[in-house]
C-alpha cells in the first residue's frame, strides 16, 4: 500500500484527505514570497562581521575606515547591545556580539546598516579587528578536563541512567564504537528577515524562524524592551529542520533598526548560513550490548558524548534524547548509560530532525547486527524477538501507555517485495555521471534498521499552543502562532476546522507573537499540540453554538458528525447551516498531558508519546573505488493516523532522503575549529540521481490516546533509522565494519 | 565599488579593449567568475564580457581536429555533433556542476581558470589539445599543458585572451572516468581521461585533480604500448598492475576537505584500468 492510493488526492474536505498545499505551486513557480523577498521603503541592508579564529581574544575593534564611507549608517558592536548580552534557547549563555572573546570561528562581532548591500559588505571588509589569537579546544572528549572555555564549564549536561541490574550479564557480548560527524540542516532558504522601527522605540520584525515567541522571549532581554515592543511575524520559511529554533540575525536586525530608525533588512549568503546556525551534534559513542543466546538483550552498556560547541543551545535536551533512548525501540531490562554533553570551539550544535536519537540510533542498529552475527541469527528476526510492546518500560522507567506497533513496523517491511536486480545503466550505478563503474565492478547489499523517536517536549517542560476560531457567519477564521516552515500545518488548519465545522470558507491568519506561543515547529510536535489547541477552538464554538441555539428554541442539541441533532432526535441541522449569521470568538490554549524531569538515576516520566519506524535500504557498491549507490529505500511508520496523506509521504521522502545524506554524503568537514566546506559546492547534498525510490511498505495506524484524531508526528522518525539501514546495507555489500557516519569512499576502498 | 562592464562583440573588440587596459578582467559563462565576485574574492574594476562573441561561441572541423570557441558551453560540448567527435569531452562536460552550470560555463573558461579539478584538463591534456591565444599584438598557439602552469596558474601574457582550442576528432574509442562523493554536481576527487590513438598505437592519459598543472602519466602510457593488440583491441592482463601503478606514481595528489592522498593515488589507479579494459578486452595475446 501507499498512502496516496488509499484516500483521494486533492480533495478538501476535513482529515484523512490530501488537501493540497496553498503554498505548493507558489513555490515551484517561483513565486512564493520568502523572508528573502522582503523589501520595504527606505530600507537599509544590514551586515555582519564573523571572526575567523575558532578562539581568540578581542584586543580592539576599529571601524572609523567602515563608518566613514558613504552610504553607512550604523556600526554596532558588543557594548551598542542595549539590555543583556546574552542570548540562548534553554539559557542564556551566548553573546549577542562577542565582547572581549570569540568561542567559534563565525561569531558575529560587528554589525553594519548601510544603504547597500555591497556597501554594508565594502564596510565589514574595512573594520579591522586586533585579535589575540588562542590555542582552540576542539576535541570533545578532553573537553571534559580542559580548562573551561566559557564561565559555565565547558560540561554543558551530564547525564546518567542507572537502570536494572549493573551485574547482569549475557551469554554474548558485543562491543563498539562509533562515530557520528556534523550534519547540517542545510535549508534551501538562507537565513533572512527584516526589522521595522516604530516612532515610539518599538520594533516590528518579521522572520523565518520555527518559534516566535521563543525568538521574542530572548530579542526582549537583549533590547531591554517590554514584550509589547517588540512584535513577530512569521516570513515565508524556506525550511528549518531545527536549524532555525536558535536566535541568528533576530536581535542584530533589530539593534540596527531602533538605531538608524529605518527598516533593515538581512540575508545571509550560503556561506554566511553555514555559520549563522548550530548544526548536528557529531558524537561518539562507545556500546556493549550483552544478550542471551536466545538473542533477548539482557544489558546495555553505552557511553556518548556530543559535541555542543561553543554555546549550550540545545545540547542538553539532545543530550537526554540520546540517553533516554539509547537502547532503541528494544526492550532490556538493564542499562548503564552515561552522556556528556561538552563544549568546545567548534561551531554551537543544537536541533536538527531526529535531535540526538539520530547519533544513537546509528549505534544501536550497528550493534544489534553484532548480535544477529555473533548468534546467527537473522537481523530481523533479533529485532522482532526485542520490539518494545504496549505496557513494556524503558529505560527511564517510564511505561508505554500509548501505541507502540513496533512489531508491526517491522514485520511489514520485512513482508515487502525486494527491488528488482539492477538494470544496465552506467548513470544508475555507483559513481553515476563519473562513469566510473561497470556490472562487473558492484555488489548489492541489504540493511534493515528500526527507531524510537520522542514526541514533543520532554522533561517537564510547560508545553503549550493556543488557538483563537473566529467565527463570523458563516466564514472562519484560525489564528495561532504556530509556524509553516513546509511541514503541512497550513492545510491541516483548514482540514481540522472543516472536520468539525463543515464550514470550507476558512481563512488562516499570519502566525505572529500577537497571540500565546504555539511552541516550536520541532520535535514532530505541532500536528499534535496546534492542531490539539485548533480542533479545541473549533470545538469550543461548537459548545457555544449548542448554547445559543437551547437558549433561543429551548430545545438541546448534540454534535454528531459534524451536525446538531435534536434531543428527541427529530431535527438534524449541519453545523455549517447553523453557524450561519451567527459571530463566535473561541480562544485556548492546549496542553499535552504533563511530563516530569529525569532524577539522579534517569528515571521519570520525562516523555509525552512515542513513534517508531523501521528502514530497509538496497545498496550498490562498487568496493574498489568506495562508491555507494543506494538502490531503494523501504519504509513501515508507525503514525497514528493519517491527516493528509500526500504530506505524510512527503514527510517520510523527504526525512529519508535526509538519513541517506547522512549516512554517505553530508559532512561539514572541520579542520581545527574551522569549516572547510561552508558552502554548496562541497557540502553535498543528495542531488535526484542519488536518491532512490522510496517504497512505502505500511504506515500503522493505531491512534495514540491523547492525540488529536490519534495522529503522530511523522517528520522525525525517516530521517533516524534511515541512516543506519543504508550503512548495514553498505557493510553487508563489503564486509566491513564502517563505525563512522558519513562512509566516505576511502572508508570502504582503503579498508 | 563601481564595476565597467564591457559587452564585446568580436575579437577583435577584445584585443583593442585589452590594449586600453590590460588589468580588465574577461568574464565567459561566470561560473566561476561571479561566485568571486559575490563573495568578494576578486573585486575587478573593469570587466569585458565576452559571451556574445560569434567567433568564439561557434566550432568548427578542420581535417582531423575541431576548433572550439573557447565561449562553447559544457552543454554543447555535452551533446549534438561535438559528443560525437570528441566523446571523452563530451563525458567529462556532463559532470559539470548542474544543468544551469553547463549551459552557462565555458570550456575556454574552464582552461582559464586552470583548476586542477577542472573537468576539462584531462582531455583536453591527453588530447594533445593546442590552444589559441590572442592579444593586441598578434595570435600564438601553446599546448594546453604549458599554457597551465600551476594551481590555478597560466602563462597568459598580459592582455591576452583564450580564443580557441584544437583538438583531434574520435579515432577510436576515448573514455572519461571521474570519481566524486555523489552521482552527480560533484568536484572532482579524481577524474583520468584515456584517448586511444591507432595510428601511432599509444594512448594518451590525463590526469585530473592529483596535480596541480595538468598531467600526462607518459611512463604509464610508454609501458602499456607492448601489450596492447590493436587488432584484436585486446589487452594482455599481466601487465595492468604495473600500468596502474605506474599511473598512480604520475600522481602527487593532496590531502583536503573532499578526500585524502592515499584514496586519490589509489582511485586514479583504478579509474586507468577500467578505463584500459573498457576498450581493450582482457585477454591474452597469445589466446
Amino acid at each position: 500500500m501507499t498512502a496516496t492510493e488509499t484516500y483521494k488526492v486533492g480533495a478538501r474536505s476535513g482529515v484523512g484527505v490530501s488537501s493540497q498545499r496553498p503554498d505548493a505551486v507558489p513555490k515551484a513557480t517561483g513565486e512564493f514570497s520568502f523572508s528573502s523577498d522582503l523589501s520595504s521603503h527606505n530600507m537599509l541592508w544590514g551586515k555582519t562581521l564573523r571572526s575567523p579564529h575558532p578562539s581568540a581574544r578581542i584586543r580592539n575593534i576599529d571601524y572609523s575606515e567602515a563608518l566613514a564611507i558613504s552610504g553607512v549608517h550604523a556600526i554596532l558592536t558588543a557594548s551598542d547591545v542595549p539590555g543583556k548580552n546574552l542570548f540562548g534557547l534553554e539559557h542564556p549563555d551566548q553573546p549577542v556580539l562577542a565582547d572581549d572573546i570569540v568561542r567559534y570561528a563565525g561569531e558575529p562581532i560587528a554589525l553594519v546598516a548601510a544603504e547597500h548591500p555591497e556597501i554594508a559588505a565594502d564596510a565589514i571588509s574595512r573594520i579591522h579587528v586586533d585579535f589575540e589569537v588562542l590555542n582552540p579546544l576542539v576535541d570533545a572528549e578532553s573537553a571534559v578536563t580542559a580548562d573551561p572555555i566559557h564561565p559555565e564549564g565547558n560540561v554543558i549536561r551530564h547525564l546518567v541512567i542507572d537502570y536494572g541490574d549493573p551485574t547482569s550479564s549475557g551469554d554474548v557480548t558485543v562491543e563498539g564504537t562509533y562515530e557520528v560527524g556534523m550534519q547540517d540542516q542545510a535549508f534551501m532558504g538562507t537565513e533572512s528577515g527584516m526589522a521595522v522601527p516604530s516612532p515610539d522605540g518599538s520594533v516590528d520584525l518579521y522572520i523565518s524562524t520555527q518559534w516566535l515567541h521563543s525568538d521574542q522571549n530572548q530579542i526582549i532581554e537583549a533590547l531591554n524592551l517590554p514584550e509589547d515592543m517588540v512584535r513577530l511575524t512569521l516570513a515565508g520559511v524556506g525550511g528549518a529542520f531545527g536549524g532555525r529554533e536558535d536566535v541568528s540575525m533576530h536581535v542584530h536586525l533589530c539593534m540596527l533598526a531602533l538605531h538608524t530608525g529605518r527598516p533593515v533588512k538581512m540575508i545571509y549568503d550560503r556561506n554566511e548560513s553555514f555559520l549563522g546556525h548550530v548544526h548536528r551534534h557529531p558524537a561518539k559513542i562507545w556500546y556493549r550490548h550483552h544478550a542471551n543466546k536466545d538473542g533477548l538483550l539482557v544489558k546495555v552498556e553505552g557511553k556518548i558524548i556530543l559535541d555542543g560547541g561553543a554555546y549550550a543551545s540545545t545540547t542538553s535536551a539532545v543530550l537526554a534524547n540520546a540517553c533516554c533512548f539509547s537502547t532503541g525501540p528494544y526492550k532490556v531490562d538493564n542499562a548503564q548509560i552515561e552522556g556528556w554533553g561538552v563544549r568546545t570551539n567548534n561551531p554551537p550544535c543544537g536541533a536538527m530532525r531526529g535531535f540526538g536519537n539520530v547519533q544513537t540510533c546509528f549505534a544501536i542498529e550497528a550493534q544489534m547486527d553484532k548480535i544477529a552475527s555473533a548468534l546467527d541469527i537473522d537481523p530481523v528476526e533479533l529485532r522482532l524477538k526485542n520490539a518494545l510492546e504496549p505496557g513494556d518500560q524503558i529505560i527511564t522507567g517510564q511505561k508505554i501507555t500509548g501505541a507502540a506497533p513496533v512489531k508491526e513496523v517491522i514485520s511489514s517491511l520485512a513482508d515487502h517485495p525486494m527491488p528488482e536486480p539492477a538494470i544496465n545503466d552506467l548513470l544508475a550505478r555507483p559513481g553515476g555521471t563519473g562513469r566510473t563503474t561497470d556490472q562487473k565492478h558492484v555488489k548489492r547489499g541489504v540493511g534493515f534498521a528500526v527507531s524510537i523517536k520522542n514526541l514533543m517536549f520532554a522533561e517537564g517542560f510547560d508545553d503549550s499552543s493556543e488557538a483563537l476560531c473566529e467565527v463570523n457567519d458563516g466564514s472562519v477564521a484560525i489564528h495561532t502562532a504556530c509556524v509553516e516552515v513546509g511541514q503541512g500545518f497550513v492545510t491541516l488548519v483548514h482540514q481540522i476546522a472543516e472536520e468539525v465545522l463543515g464550514v470550507s470558507d476558512i481563512t488562516v491568519i499570519p502566525a505572529d507573537t500577537s497571540i500565546g506561543s504555539a511552541g516550536s515547529t520541532s520535535a514532530s510536535r505541532q500536528t499534535w499540540m496546534s492542531g490539539g489547541a485548533v480542533l479545541k477552538a473549533c470545538e469550543a464554538v461548537v459548545v457555544n453554538l449548542i448554547e445559543q441555539i437551547a437558549e433561543e428554541e429551548g430545545v438541546k442539541y448534540e454534535n454528531l458528525d459534524g451536525a446538531l441533532v435534536s434531543e428527541d432526535g427529530t431535527k438534524t441541522i449541519p453545523i455549517a447551516e447553523a453557524l450561519r449569521g451567527r459571530s463566535f470568538q473561541e480562544k485556548v490554549v492546549h496542553r499535552h498531558a504533563p511530563t516530569f524531569p529525569l532524577d539522579e538515576k534517569g528515571q521519570g516520566n520525562a516523555h509525552v508519546s512515542f513513534a517508531f519506524a523501521a528502514h530497509r535500504a538496497v545498496v550498490d557498491v562498487d568496493q574498489e573505488l568506495g562508491l555507494v549507490r543506494v538502490v531503494e529505500i523501504a519504509t513501515s511508520q508507525d503514525v497514528g493516523r493519517i491527516l493528509n496523506p500526500i504530506q505524510a509521504v512527503g514527510q517520510i521522502e523527504g526525512g529519508i532522503t535526509q538519513g541517506l545524506g547522512l549516512a554517505v554524503l553530508e559532512e561539514l568537514v572541520m579542520k581545527n575549529g574551522v569549516i572547510q566546506n561552508a558552502n554548496f559546492t562541497d557540502y553535498l547534498l543528495p542531488t535526484a540521481l542519488d536518491t532512490p525510490p522510496i517504497e512505502i511498505a505500511s504506515l500503522i495506524e493505531e491512534p495514540e490516546p491523547g492525540a488529536p484524531f490519534g495522529a503522530k508526528g511523522i517528520g522525525e522518525p525517516p530521517t533516524i533509522s534511515s541512516t543506519p539501514a543504508v550503512v548495514a546495507a553498505i557493510r553487508d555489500a563489503t564486509g566491513l565494519d564502517l563505525r563512522r557516519v558519513p562512509v566516505r569512499p576511502e572508508d570502504i576502498a582503503l579498508e | 565599488m563601481i564595476m565597467e562592464v564591457l559587452i564585446a562583440s568580436s575579437a577583435e573588440e577584445i584585443c583593442e579593449l585589452l590594449g586600453q587596459d590590460n588589468s580588465r578582467q574577461l568574464l565567459a559563462g561566470g561560473t566561476d567568475f561571479m561566485v568571486e565576485v559575490n563573495y568578494r574574492h576578486r573585486s575587478p574594476s573593469s570587466v569585458i564580457a565576452i559571451d556574445r562573441v560569434p567567433e568564439l561561441r561557434n566550432w568548427h572541423h578542420d581535417g582531423d581536429s575541431v576548433v572550439i570557441g573557447s565561449c562553447v558551453t559544457y552543454r554543447e560540448i555535452e551533446r549534438g555533433p561535438l559528443a560525437t567527435l570528441v566523446p571523452a569531452l563530451a563525458q567529462a562536460a556532463r559532470t559539470v556542476g548542474s544543468p544551469q552550470i553547463r549551459n552557462a560555463g565555458t570550456i575556454g573558461g574552464n582552461i582559464g581558470t586552470a583548476s586542477p579539478a577542472g573537468d576539462m584538463i584531462p582531455v583536453l591534456s591527453a588530447l594533445g589539445a593546442e590552444v589559441s591565444l590572442r592579444s593586441s599584438e598578434g595570435k600564438r598557439e601553446i599546448s594546453l599543458d604549458d599554457l597551465i602552469v600551476g594551481v590555478k596558474q597560466t602563462s597568459l601574457g598580459q592582455g591576452e585572451f583564450i580564443e580557441s582550442v584544437r583538438v583531434p576528432v574520435l579515432e577510436s574509442p576515448q573514455e572519461f572516468l571521474k570519481v566524486g562523493s555523489r552521482s552527480a554536481m560533484v568536484i572532482s576527487v579524481t577524474s583520468l581521461a584515456l584517448i586511444t590513438y591507432p595510428k601511432t598505437q599509444s594512448v594518451g592519459i590525463g590526469l585530473g585533480a592529483v596535480n596541480p598543472r595538468p598531467t600526462r602519466a607518459r611512463q604509464a602510457e610508454e609501458f602499456i604500448k607492448d601489450f596492447l593488440n590493436w587488432e584484436s583491441m585486446q589487452v594482455d592482463p599481466s601487465g595492468l598492475d604495473h600500468f596502474k601503478e605506474l599511473v598512480s606514481e604520475a600522481s602527487r595528489p593532496i590531502d583536503d576537505h573532499r578526500s585524502i592522498a592515499a584514496y586519490r593515488r589509489h582511485s586514479i589507479g583504478v579509474l586507468a584500468q577500467r578505463a584500459l579494459t573498457r576498450i581493450f578486452s582482457e585477454r591474452s595475446p597469445s589466446v
